[in-house]
This record gives structure tokens, sequence and C-alpha cells, in this order.
């Protein structure tokens, strides 16, 4: 039988704020994220690695956090949706293209989505259609049937890119 | 869905992880992008008592070109594949399957040492390293050892590795240039496994099959190296005959299981399928 396995210090970046803290080795990011840290927006769907909802960003990649172990993110910089509006605390392109195309509907996906659209955007500022559905087959949505998520990630990119969003004729 | 409890190890060089591995015995196991590893101890269908993390290795990164071969280090993942200058000029199908591997996020992590290492039927790179015919490279105790991926598999989760031993680089013989190639994967769904997959990388001259090499994903419990079915195109004009030759031929060495992605008649059926599309779409690419 293992010997209990004593607790190890770890210590993150966590949306630009040093983080740390004391974890058994076996507790899960997302659990870290959303007991220890009390940042909750991070959200847990499925726990088998399929939802996506647990979506955070670490070291400029999307990862599930049900599926990575706190250790594992030892001395990482993690971005979570708390992390994702503007400095100044306005809605980030992203987010306002959430709340202008209706990207959610229950809202449960929706953390995952952005921050899974953050980094999809940072790495193709431009994405078509299919690269953007290519781009959040990770995350899984049960209300909106994806269209209008995909509607407000072409707006964040177009703003950001500093064009006109223009919708695609039906 | 809470793993059992471990201790972590975050080695800094392969002899260090080698030294925990002999140290620790059978109750450590490598922990690569945890993407299989994982989701099996919050099953508990593994409860490691160490974990020793290859993460942080930088001797375990990167693509490489050594002479007319491609040396891929364990730890590279499946999204720096998809990166990689070396493996889209060399290597396309690789890119063409990690594309078809799980999504974004679960390709940011997984590595193409751990998903050879593993020995889950349903992993699609050991099909490819079989049909390119690929070498493991290994270390442990007793030093450096190599094994061919053909040789490799010997059950489901059962591989050539042995206990305190590490993969450390896959060697993949770089085809010849304006080879043909392509992976066609039936799934149920975007980020699934494959009911069935097969792989094809082939060279022709003057629309006359040159070399034929093909692999089969999750048509067994262990990948397959179908050698007679690409015997079976080479020097025919890939026509409807030598197409079916081939797809009745790999047909006759699958077993798949029958699970939740079909019945035994069915996988096989589609496993015929996915040949004969692998091949067309290979020899359209053929130069
Ligand atoms: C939802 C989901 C869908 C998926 N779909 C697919 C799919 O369609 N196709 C596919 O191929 N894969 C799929 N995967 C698996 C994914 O690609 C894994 O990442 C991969 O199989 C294992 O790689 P890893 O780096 O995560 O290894 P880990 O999970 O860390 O390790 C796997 C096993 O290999 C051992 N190991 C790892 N590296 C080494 C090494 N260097 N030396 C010795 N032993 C080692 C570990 O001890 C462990 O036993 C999926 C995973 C999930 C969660
Ligand atoms: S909760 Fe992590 S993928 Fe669903
Ligand atoms: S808005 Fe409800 S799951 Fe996506």
């Amino acid at each position: 039988m293992a010997t209990q396995a004593k607790k190890t210090q770890v210590s993150m970046k966590v949306n630009g704020v040093e983080v740390e803290g004391l974890v058994e080795p076996r507790t899960l990011l997302v659990h870290f994220i959303r007991e220890n840290l009390q940042l909750t927006g991070t959200h847990i769907g499925c726990e088998t690695t399929h939802c996506g909802a647990c979506t955070v960003d670490l070291d400029g990649r999307s990862v599930k956090s049900c599926t990575v172990f706190a250790v594992q993110a030892d001395g990482s910089e993690i971005i979570t949706i708390e992390g994702i509006a503007n400095a100044d605390g306005t809605l980030s392109a992203l987010q306002e293209g959430f709340r202008m195309m209706h990207g959610l509907q229950c809202g449960f996906c929706t953390p995952g989505m952005i921050t899974r659209a953050h980094r999809l955007l940072q790495e193709n500022p431009n994405p078509s259609e299919e690269e953007i559905r290519f781009g959040i087959a990770g995350n899984l949505c049960r209300c909106t049937g994806y269209q209008n998520i995909v509607k407000a990630i072409q707006y964040a990119a177009a703003k950001i890119n500093g064009t006109e969003y223009q919708e695609a004729a039906e | 869905m809470i793993p059992g409890p471990f201790t972590y190890h975050r080695p800094g060089s392969v002899a260090d992880a080698l030294k925990l591995l002999a140290e620790l015995g059978d109750e450590a196991r490598p922990l690569a992008g945890g993407h299989s590893l994982i989701p099996m101890m919050k099953l508990r269908l593994a409860s490691p008592e160490h974990l020793i993390d290859l993460h942080g290795i930088t001797a375990l990164k990167g693509v490489v070109r050594e002479g007319d071969r491609v040396v891929v280090r364990a730890m590279t993942t499946q999204h720096e594949l998809l990166g990689s200058d070396v493996i889209a000029s060399i290597l396309p199908i690789l890119k063409e399957t990690s594309l078809l591997i799980a999504d974004p996020q679960i390709r940011y992590c997984g590595t193409l040492g751990g998903n050879v290492a593993n020995g889950d039927p349903g992993n699609d790179m050991p099909a490819l390293m079989q049909l390119l015919n690929a070498d493991f490279l290994i270390e442990g105790p007793d030093g450096q050892r190599t094994v061919a991926a053909r040789d490799f598999y010997q059950g489901a989760y059962f591989t050539a590795l042995e206990p305190g031993e590490i993969l450390t680089a896959i060697s993949i013989p770089g085809p010849a240039s304006g080879h043909g190639y392509a992976y066609e994967k039936l799934k149920r769904k975007v980020g699934d496994y494959a009911t069935a997959a097969a792989g094809v990388v082939m060279t022709m001259e003057g629309g006359i099959v040159t070399s034929c090499s093909i692999g089969l994903t999750n048509l067994a419990d262990t990948p397959l190296w179908a050698q007679e079915a690409g015997e079976a195109v080479v020097g025919t004009s890939l026509d409807d005959a030598a197409l079916k030759r081939a797809a009745d031929a790999a047909i006759a060495i699958m077993s798949p299981a029958a699970d939740g992605r079909g019945p035994v008649e069915y996988r096989k059926h589609v496993g015929g399928i996915m040949v004969q599309r692998a091949l067309k779409r290979a020899a359209a690419r053929a130069a």
C-alpha cells in the first residue's frame, strides 16, 4: 500500500498574479483553481477530457484542466476566464463578441469556449469559419448549436484586426 | 474522478529519470502528456505510486533530421508535429494523422512518445510507425537499445518496453520524395478514437505502383502492418481488382473487438473501405 503522499508546495502565475498553495500531487489543476484559488469561472462538465468546460490557457497552450495535475503546472503561467477582460475591466473583444452575437444560452460552456478562442486567435488572428470550427472541436456546447459561437469569434477577430464584422449571408 | 495517491517526481535528465525508475521499481510510471494515463488513473484502471514526469527533460524535445531519417524525440507533442517544417516536408502523413487525433487541447499535451508507448490499439500513431518502418530508441538500466515498431506491440497495453525503460525517440526513415500518402480514419465524431483506420505510403511510376506500405489502426489488439495488402497493389495501376485484393488481404488479418464502435463484421467491412480510400487518395498524391 502506498504511504499517503505528502502535500507539496506549488506556485504559479494565474491571471498575472503570483499564487501558491499546498496540494496533494493527485489534485487536479481544475480543483486547485476552483477550490484553492476560488476562481470558479472555470467549469467542470464531464471530468473525462471530453467537454472542454474546464479549458484554461497554460503557458500558451489551451488545456483541459481536469486532465492536468496542479503539480504539473508548478512554475507555469495560467489564464482563466477571470483573466480575459481588458485591464480596465471592460469586456475584451471576445467577451463582447459573445454578448453581441448571442454566443451563449445557459453559459456553462462559455468560459472554456472563450479561453480556447483566446488562444486560437493568438495563433491564427484571422481564422476562416472552418478553422474556427476545427479549433473549438474540443469544446462542447449543449445549447447554441455553435452557430452563434462561431459568429462571436468572427466578431472578435474582426474587432481585434480593426475591420468591420460582416455577417455571412445565410 | 480523483486518482489514487502518488508521489510526483520531475527529473531534469534522462539519467535521473532512469535512476528514479530503477530505485522505485514496478510502482513507478513515466508521465508524458498524461492524456492517456491521467484518464486511466481517474478511473482507477491505473494507480501508480510514483509518477516520473518527463516534462522537464529538454533532451526529449524536438524534431531533427539525421541523414535521410527524421528523429522525433519522445516528448514532442502532436501540436508541435503540426508546426514542424521537417514533418510537413518529409513526413506529411504525420501531420495529416495528428490533425485526426482527438482535439486541439489534447494535441497540445499528448506526445508522440506517449502515443506509441501507451499500447492502446486505439492510438493512431503506432500503425503509422509500422507502415513507415520506424525504430523506437529505448534507454534503460542496461543502456540503449532499438526496437522496430513492427516488433514492439504484443497485445493491448503490452509492448516490448520493460519496466525501468524510457522510450527516448522515434527514428523514421524518410519516404522517397514524391511519395503519395493518406491516413483514412472513420470515427463516430471529432475527437473519437478510430472505428477503423488505414494509413498508406506509396510510390508510383508511369501510373504503376512501385511500392506500397499499409498500416491499420484499432482493427486488432495491436496495430497491424498489412504487408500482403501492400504487396497486392505493387505492379498494378490500382484498378478496382487491385483495390479489392488489397482490401481483402487487409481484412484477412483484422480481428477487431466488438464494442461501442460496432460489431466485428462491421468494423472489418469499414476497415476494408478505409484501405481502399487511403490507397486511392495516396495514389492521387503520388508524383
Ligand atoms: C478524449 C480523448 C480522445 C483521444 N483520442 C485519441 C485519438 O483519436 N487517437 C490517438 O491516437 N490518441 C487519442 N487520445 C490519446 C492521446 O493522443 C494521448 O495523449 C496519447 O495516447 C498518449 O500520449 P501522452 O503523451 O499523453 O502519454 P501519457 O498519458 O503520459 O502516457 C501514456 C503511457 O505511456 C507511458 N509513457 C509515456 N511516455 C513514455 C516514454 N517516453 N517512455 C516510456 N513510457 C512512456 C506512460 O507511462 C503511460 O503508461 C485521446 C485522448 C483523450 C483524452
Ligand atoms: S471537465 Fe474537463 S473536459 Fe470536461
Ligand atoms: S451555452 Fe449552454 S452549453 Fe453552451
